[in-house]
């Protein structure tokens, strides 16, 4: 077995999870890479749609932003920001992946602001972009991150975008799409789900090497674990070929970790 | 039936009033006459203190860049803005602000604002953010392009199925209501109509009738919302060719107000089928906000000091530049 680094262990595990003939819409960086992975091996006929417009581009690198030219190149669309939002709203879009600066035990996510007041902020962040839209509308939404207790926190101070807000049946009660919401979280320790029943984060696979004790201890909020808890696959040789030498060559999301 | 959640609280700062934008569009000069003029003149003509502005593109994608720069060298003052991943475009405002010029920026209608993407968080615009000094209220991308579209099509408000449940919802002005057919909780979203837009396209006849390529955003909505739009083009084309084929045209004259000839007139942005982003200069433009005075000095050579954006682009590294960028984007 080769060796490999936690960030393209997180890349391969977001790969594997993603299905083919499914529609994704991916933002810049590793869900992007984990998508590109996808196509050129699990996922031949899955489509990827960037929120400015782009619809199934065969990238030729990475995007820097996800309206730049890249994101259409030689595309089988491209159209507008409304048109690839509608499409997620008719129910047509099965994957997302989002960020943010918090996550808490339902899956909510902050990308407005830390600290001080609304109007006051201590740390003023870019706000939800497409991704209040996109995790609202798409069917299941996937995070990766870095496991930090500052990031899993038990309240975020501002729900930018909705996970299962309180709880069961809070989604459909606020009027978003029935049986849309978070679906997996790829941290560098584990692979991690929600509870059908309670709707609140579990672990389900601990990467290699790692124990349920150290996923709980970087984790601000008391995690449930699934039963029998799986290790998760390391990448393949292949998986690992084609993430160094294809999708991201020049090291812009394998350099950073 | 009661409604599950609160109400938006966030502020309106545009009135989504039909009857006044019909008004507004009526006085309106909608002759079949050219327009074409410089950035510094359709700023000076069409950009008021106090206006509500909107600008095209994607951030740093298809950018009106030359009247952007214009709008702060001439130091308009007490702007609203609509930020839909608003990226470099907000950069270049946030440089009216907190640099000595007064405030330009007095209220954001927030989506995205401050960050650059993956190239990081603009140091300048969380000084200005963070600072309290504008007002702010929040949105996400779909629901702008949506407010857009309502006005578009001349109606007060437009629904979605997003937003609900969350704290964007709470400080946006956004309210939830029951459809009268089905009893479900949408999000109701007020008509947004800019007093002004600033749209960047590859090709635009004297007339103001203009073709995009690539990905529209929300500039088909944009165009036909703002009261005043001004045009920066790559290239001016004559009416004729328009007409040889008009199913190109994506904005029609009667949205346009000026017509302005600038050729990279999306740099440092990404133009699609023409140039590629500016990746140093972004990373040098964020890496000069992290020490105001050092800022200052990068601004005053590249926008304050700088006589226009061909002065600009020259000072950018001129031709030599903008060769790799095309090639960047041809052959990526």
């Amino acid at each position: 077995m080769s060796s490999f680094t936690p960030i393209e262990l997180m890349i391969c595990a977001a790969a594997g999870l993603l299905e083919d003939g499914s529609t994704v819409v991916v933002g810049t960086g590793a869900p992007c890479a984990a998508a590109m992975l996808a196509q050129r091996t699990t996922t031949q006929r899955m489509t990827l749609f960037f929120e400015a417009g782009g619809v199934g581009p065969q990238l030729p690198r990475m995007p820097i932003s996800v309206g730049d030219s890249r994101t259409f190149y030689r595309a089988v669309m491209a159209t507008s920001m409304a048109d690839i939002m509608a499409t997620c709203q008719r129910g047509v879009i099965d994957y997302t992946f989002l960020g943010g600066a918090q996550i808490d035990r339902y899956g909510n996510l902050n990308s407005t602001l830390i600290g001080g007041t609304y109007e006051k902020p201590k740390v003023r962040l870019p706000g939800s972009g497409g991704a209040n839209d996109l995790g609202s509308l798409c069917w299941r939404i996937m995070v990766m991150t870095q496991h930090d207790p500052r990031r899993f926190v038990e309240k975020v101070d501002f729900i930018t975008t909705p996970g299962y807000l309180t709880g069961p049946g809070a989604r459909e009660a606020a009027g978003l799409p029935e049986g849309t919401g978070p679906y997996k979280v790829i941290t560098d320790l584990a692979v991690l789900g929600y509870d059908d029943e309670t709707k609140r984060m579990q672990v389900e696979s601990l990467h290699p090497g790692v124990t349920l004790a150290d996923v709980q201890a970087k984790t601000g909020f008391e995690l449930l674990a699934r039963e029998p808890l799986s290790t998760t696959l390391p990448p393949t040789a292949e998986q690992l070929e084609i993430l160094r030498t294809e999708v991201d060559p020049h090291r812009y999301v394998l350099g950073r970790a | 039936m009661k409604l599950p959640q609160g109400q938006g609280q966030g502020p309106l700062f545009a009135s989504p009033d039909c009857e006044q934008a019909r008004k507004a569009l009526r006085s309106r000069p909608r002759a079949m006459v050219p327009k074409v003029m410089t950035a510094a003149e359709a700023v000076t003509r069409f950009v008021a203190d106090g206006d509500y502005l909107a600008s095209g593109g994607f951030g740093g994608d298809r950018i009106a860049t030359a009247p952007l720069h214009e709008i702060v060298r001439q130091k308009k003052q007490g702007l609203s803005l609509a930020g839909h991943t608003a990226t470099h475009d907000f950069q270049i405002l946030c440089a009216g602000n907190q640099t000595g010029r007064g405030k330009l920026l007095a209220k954001v209608d927030i989506a995205y604002v401050i960050g650059l993407e993956a190239r990081g968080l603009s140091p300048h615009g969380r000084r200005v953010m963070e600072s309290g000094e504008v007002e702010a209220c929040e949105w996400t991308n779909y629901t702008l392009a949506l407010r857009f579209k309502a006005a578009a099509d001349g109606v007060p408000f437009t629904i979605a199925r997003t937003m609900l449940g969350t704290d964007t919802f709470m400080h946006s002005a956004a309210k939830a209501i029951r459809c009268p057919f089905t009893g479900q909780v949408v999000a109701a979203l007020p008509a947004l109509w800019p007093d002004v837009a600033v749209i960047h396209v590859h090709e635009a006849d004297p007339l103001g009738n203009c073709r995009i390529r690539g990905t529209s955003v929300a500039d088909y909505d944009l165009a036909r919302a703002a009261k005043k739009v001004i045009v920066t083009c790559e290239r001016l084309i004559p009416e004729d060719e328009i007409r040889r084929d008009p199913t190109h045209t994506v904005i029609p004259f009667f949205c346009v107000d000026a017509v302005c000839e600038v050729p990279f007139g999306s740099y440092p942005g990404n133009m699609p089928y023409e140039y590629f982003s500016d990746e140093e200069h972004l990373k040098q433009w964020l890496d000069a906000e992290r020490d105001p005075a050092g800022h200052l000095r990068f601004l005053e050579h590249y926008v304050f000091g700088a006589r226009d954006f061909a002065e600009y682009l020259e000072r950018c590294g001129g031709l030599r530049r903008l060769q790799e960028l095309r090639r960047q984007e041809v052959f990526p």
